[in-house]
């Protein structure tokens, strides 16, 4: 019989699951029990990867990341220059070589405004806390998750709480808090809570590695605040680690003094990526006592630890917050905006609630939108339906509107990036472009590049692309970023670099790309890579085109000097020779005839490269703009030695070695930004009006491990370290020349 | 008496010389400390600036000149090499010495000051300069105290005085006398001579058959041979004869494109050497053979077939344009018969028809029935 073959629940219809029994189906009434609200701090607990925590070495790198936004964000708005120092202590120094992470602890002290200690459990305590979430600036975080997200990593791998201190005034006691987070409550648990005069603490300033250097000096952290968090992770140099995180941000704030205090022992897998600069080694040991570390505008590695010195001593202009540009808004995000007016201003009309709550938008343009969607200037907000609002949603897009102030916004600046640049990447030439802003979405932005060319860079490698949002290096996802496409996309075989189709040059390159906006899209809450958004790309490419612009003129006025040298040479080989043979058969003096021929060469090399290139045509004259945003540092051997100007000391007077110390580079912007051409005159006429009092401690001296290259030494509050002995005179290459460079102020 | 004298007496010709080599070195210095860029003009010897004068038969150089500066990549070591040379041909001319080409080279070679190049890379570009040098100062290369290796081979009824030396050019046995590069008359004088006519062919072998057959005792000629394209030496030698023992200069060269050209060259002068062409040309000279017919009137072997090149082809064309050819029917149809054969010969073709069948049937009977071309 068919029917005895059915299972054994015989009312079950076939379609069923077949099971013993049948479950018990949820009721309505069961299943609301169950549903409750999701902690978010519960939902990141357990998607930790969302938040760059994926494994114990980016989850190091994370936590540091996190504090120093953090710290520069506050430092920045409270118009401090930032001062901050990252130690990263190795509480395993034991471990087996076989581990494949240790416990570390990482503290990161700054010298900002410090917080309010009624503030603390909120900002370190709770996930989506934060000032800046909420508004249109730009700043380095933005949702309000990193430093606290860290500090649950950190429980959540080791149990230890987050340890704060922080001093919001000078002179008084510091607030000592430590607080684990509940992350069911989304709340801080607050586990000790004193006040302590150990700030910055001591303990640090003991460690082994800081010794003979003067780390966390109290005198330079009179507020501020250190977070230390405990966590499992591991410590590795190389792409991706703490100390190209901070290399790149201290290319991109060079306002910014950081020292790093490396651990002990790294885990022993060694970096197989070369960082920018050449690590010198543990063997420089520390700089000598009394010799203060931010005095060279290079950074030094000293092994134990790395001083990368400030560069520029102004802070970034500060931003303004701006309200939303209509068309950055989104239909959900209006009907949120409508609905908060209406609750803060009972009764306001529409016709306010548009020029109050949105930029750029003037009486007139709020008359036409009220207008265009059919209600009066005195129709009340609350009176608005959702059909009016999507249609005014609709009058946005379409209506011409001027872009979104900009003052919102802070480029890194032209002349910060080559600083920035010439103090981390050991180069030959340095070109930067600063573009004007644009809006995506209605969001404004602006794209920064610069590239470093040549020097030790290597030369038949792709070129390095370091990106930065808000000034924060980007170190993953480099092929999902929209810059790194830019990169790809621009043609840099017009500027004389090799370029595999569709992938980045291949040259001794470094390319930077920043990109600044009051709200970076970013791919992910990790905030690797920017998201490609055409208006982005666009602009990413033309500040490289002008970069790559600068270049092209660099590398092909090189090449031509290399001509006009070789050509020189030549003629001044054989000028000799002619003269004792004139001498020889008429009598006439061979040394004053060799001048007067030696006179003529190096007229007639000067005029012939002036006029012509290699074919004899004449060349088109340089755009003055190409030399502007320049810095030009002539590494030894790099590029021929350019014939001396007359009448100007001779270069070729110094030996090699000294030449090479002597290689100093021509700048083409001032402090001020304006365009000084690679004029000599007017640079030293600039020399004499305006000499600086400030003694420049020299910056090469014998007791250092001395880059081997002359650098400014920056006007910051330094110890007067001995007054600057200048033996030789300063060079500078300018148009293809040798000129003395008067002591007086630095370039920059 | 001093042993060594400094310097020798200057003559006359020296004295001359060495005004010139001044007078270069004057003008670089003038414009030099003038400031105006030195330069040297220096007379073309290329075909452009050489032209035919139908009238006398031979070729001269034409008025073009060339700047030669200093401040030019292409010309600075140039510039350098010709003074250079200068120097040293002043050197020679002071301490009165003369010295091979290969010598001078050697003598202006050395590395430039401060560098490792030398001033002159090998013997090929030192030999244009001392040319250049030549045609800018306006003197022989005996003037400038240059001479180029002996080439070249003599032999038959005549006594030649070499500085003083007399040479009996009957008596020397089976290797003749060697031609001087230098030939002029105060260091060559002719002595007795009975020969009725020169025989010049193209090379050693050839002149080794007709001395061991005597031939120029059978026939009472002077025999000469130029080693291929003859040098100076033995042009000037050719051409004293003709005009002062009033001599024929017949030739007997390659069935060839080349042997028409050493034809040439005897007879109207070269390209490079234009500026010379009145002492070294010789517009009487006669192309006796081979000539492209005898193939067919000896009855030679096709054995003795060498075929045209490429090369050979388009050299024959080429001088079959010159001028002095184009105008020439006899040697359009020569040259036409070459280029018709597509073959070329060597005198020492002849042998097939027997070793001496070229100094006792072929020369004789050409000579005899004066079949030449001229």
């Amino acid at each position: 019989m068919s029917t005895a073959t059915l299972p054994d629940a015989p009312d079950a219809t076939p379609c069923t699951p077949m099971s013993k029994k049948p479950a018990p189906r949820a009721t309505a009434e069961t299943m609301g029990a169950r549903q409750r609200d999701i902690s978010v701090s519960e939902f990141f607990a357990k998607n930790r990867h969302l938040l760059g925590f994926d494994n114990p070495r980016k989850a190091l790198l994370t936590t540091v990341k996190e504090a120093v936004d953090n710290s520069l964000d506050a430092c920045e708005e409270a118009g401090i220059l930032p001062d901050i120092t990252v130690v990263i202590e190795d509480l395993q120094p034991d471990r087996p070589a076989s581990a494949k992470s240790s416990r570390y602890r990482i503290t990161v002290v700054d010298n900002g405004p410090g917080i309010m200690r009624a503030q603390v459990e909120h900002i370190f305590g709770r996930l989506l806390y934060g000032s800046k979430f909420h508004r249109l600036k730009m700043s380095r975080g933005q949702q309000g998750i990193g430093i606290s997200a860290a500090g649950m990593y950190g429980l959540i791998t080791t149990g230890k709480p987050m340890m704060i201190q922080t001093r919001p005034k000078a002179g008084k006691k510091a607030h000592h808090i430590e607080l684990a987070m509940n992350t069911k409550t989304n709340r801080a648990e607050v586990t000790v809570d004193e006040e302590t005069d150990d700030f910055p603490l001591q303990r640090l300033r003991d460690l082994p590695q800081a010794r003979g250097v003067d780390v966390l000096d109290p005198a330079a952290y009179p507020t501020g605040t250190s977070v230390t968090i405990e966590l499992e992770g591991k410590y590795q140099k190389g792409r991706g680690s703490v100390d190209e995180f901070l290399e790149l941000t201290a290319i991109a704030n060079p306002h910014a003094k950081f020292t790093f205090v490396r651990p002990t022992r790294t885990t022993d897998e060694e970096e197989d990526v070369p960082l920018l600069r050449k690590a010198k080694g543990p063997e420089s040991g520390p700089a000598s006592p009394g010799m203060e570390p931010a005095t060279p505008a290079t950074t030094e590695d000293l092994g134990a630890m790395v001083v990368f010195p400030r560069g520029v001593t102004e802070l970034p202009p500060e931003t303004k917050e701006i309200q939303p540009h209509p068309r950055g808004v989104e239909l959900g995000t209006l009907l949120q905006m409508l609905k908060d007016f209406e609750q803060s201003e009972k009764g306001g009309s529409l016709y306010h609630f548009l020029q109050d709550r949105f930029c750029r938008v003037s009486a007139g343009t709020a008359g036409d939108f009220c207008e265009k969607i059919g209600v009066t200037s005195r129709t009340k907000v609350a009176d608005i339906e959702p059909p009016q609002a999507e249609a005014l949603y609709k009058v946005f897009q379409e209506a011409k509107l001027g872009p979104p102030p900009t003052d919102c916004l802070a480029p890194i600046g032209v002349q910060q990036m080559l600083k920035g640049m010439f103090k981390g990447v050991r180069a030959e030439f340095y070109a930067a472009s600063s573009r004007s802003a644009e809006v995506y979405r209605g969001r404004p932005f602006l794209i920064e590049a610069a590239i470093a060319f040549g020097g030790e860079l290597p030369a038949d490698e792709p070129a390095r692309v370091i990106r930065f949002a808000n000034r924060v290096p980007l170190l993953f996802q480099q092929s999902a970023c929209s810059s790194f496409k830019a990169v790809a996309e621009t043609n840099w075989r017009n500027y004389d670099l090799q370029q595999p189709r569709g992938s980045v040059p291949v040259g001794p390159l470094v390319v930077m790309i920043h990109m600044a906006s009051v709200w970076v899209p970013f791919t992910s809450e990790s905030k690797e890579a920017i998201a490609d958004y055409d208006e982005i790309r666009k602009e990413m490419k033309l500040a490289l085109m002008e970069c790559g612009r600068k270049l092209g003129a660099y590398l092909r006025k090189r090449a031509k000097m290399k001509r006009e040298g070789e050509r020189r040479d030549i003629f001044e080989r054989y000028i000799g020779e002619i003269a004792q043979a004139v001498e020889a058969l008429n009598g006439t003096d061979a040394k004053k005839l060799y001048e007067a021929l030696l006179a003529q060469a190096k007229r007639r090399t000067a005029i012939a490269d002036l006029e012509l290139d290699e074919h004899g045509k004449a060349m088109k004259d340089e755009d003055p703009a190409d030399q502007e945003g320049v810095l030009i540092v002539d590494a030894a051997g790099a590029s021929p030695a350019p014939a001396p100007t007359p009448g100007k000391p001779d270069p070729f007077a110094l030996s090699k070695k000294e030449a090479a110390a002597l290689k100093v580079a021509a700048l083409a912007k001032t402090e001020h930004d304006e365009p000084a051409l690679l004029r000599a005159p007017a640079k030293s006429v600039r020399a004499k009006e305006a000499p600086k009092p400030a003694t420049k401690p020299e910056a090469k001296s014998a007791a250092k491990p001395a880059p081997a290259r002359a650098v400014e030494a920056s006007p910051t509050p330094a110890k007067p370290a001995e007054p600057a002995k200048k033996p030789k005179p300063r060079m500078r290459l300018v148009n293809g020349k040798y000129v003395p460079v008067d002591d007086g102020p630095s370039l920059f | 008496m001093a042993k060594k004298s400094p310097l020798p007496k200057l003559r006359e010709r020296d004295k001359a010389t060495l005004g010139k080599l001044t007078g270069l070195a004057d003008a670089v210095a003038k414009s030099a400390l003038a400031g105006r860029e030195p330069k040297v003009e220096i007379p073309l010897r290329t075909k452009g600036n050489t032209t035919w004068d139908k009238k006398r038969g031979i070729l001269r150089m034409g008025d073009a000149t060339a700047d030669r500066e200093l401040f030019n990549l292409n010309q600075a070591k140039q510039f350098m090499q010709t003074m250079l040379h200068a120097s040293t041909i002043k050197d020679l001319i002071e301490i009165g010495k003369t010295s091979s080409l290969r010598g001078v080279f050697y003598k202006a070679k050395h590395t430039v000051a401060g560098t490792k190049e030398n001033t002159f890379d090998g013997q090929e570009e030192s030999d244009p300069i001392l040319e250049d040098l030549e045609v800018t100062l306006g003197a022989l290369r005996e003037e400038l105290h240059i001479f180029a290796e002996n080439r070249g081979t003599l032999v038959g009824n005549i006594t030649i005085i070499d500085k003083g030396d007399e040479i009996n050019a009957r008596k020397q046995g089976s290797g003749g006398w060697g031609i001087p590069s230098i030939v002029e008359a105060d260091v060559i004088q002719f002595g007795k001579c009975e020969a009725k006519f020169v025989l010049h062919v193209e090379k050693g072998t050839v002149w080794n058959r007709f001395n061991e057959d005597r031939f120029w005792e059978e026939h009472n000629c002077i025999l000469t041979h130029g080693a291929g394209q003859p040098p100076r030496g033995v042009r000037r030698l050719l051409q004293r004869f003709n005009q002062e023992l009033k001599l024929p200069i017949i030739c007997l060269l390659d069935c060839d494109p080349w042997g028409h050209y050493i034809y040439s060259v005897i007879k109207q002068g070269s390209i490079s050497l234009a500026f010379e062409s009145s002492r070294l040309a010789i517009p009487e000279a006669k192309f006796l053979g081979i000539r492209a017919a005898d193939f067919k009137d000896c009855k030679l072997p096709d054995a003795v077939k060498i075929t045209l090149s490429e090369n050979d082809i388009k050299r024959a064309k080429e001088i079959a344009a010159y001028p002095w050819f184009a105008e020439h029917k006899a040697w359009q149809k020569e040259i036409a018969a070459l280029l018709d054969n597509g073959f070329k010969m060597e005198v020492e073709a002849m042998i097939a028809k027997g070793v001496s069948f070229v100094t006792e049937e072929y020369v004789p009977q050409r000579l005899k029935a004066k079949a030449w071309l001229d």
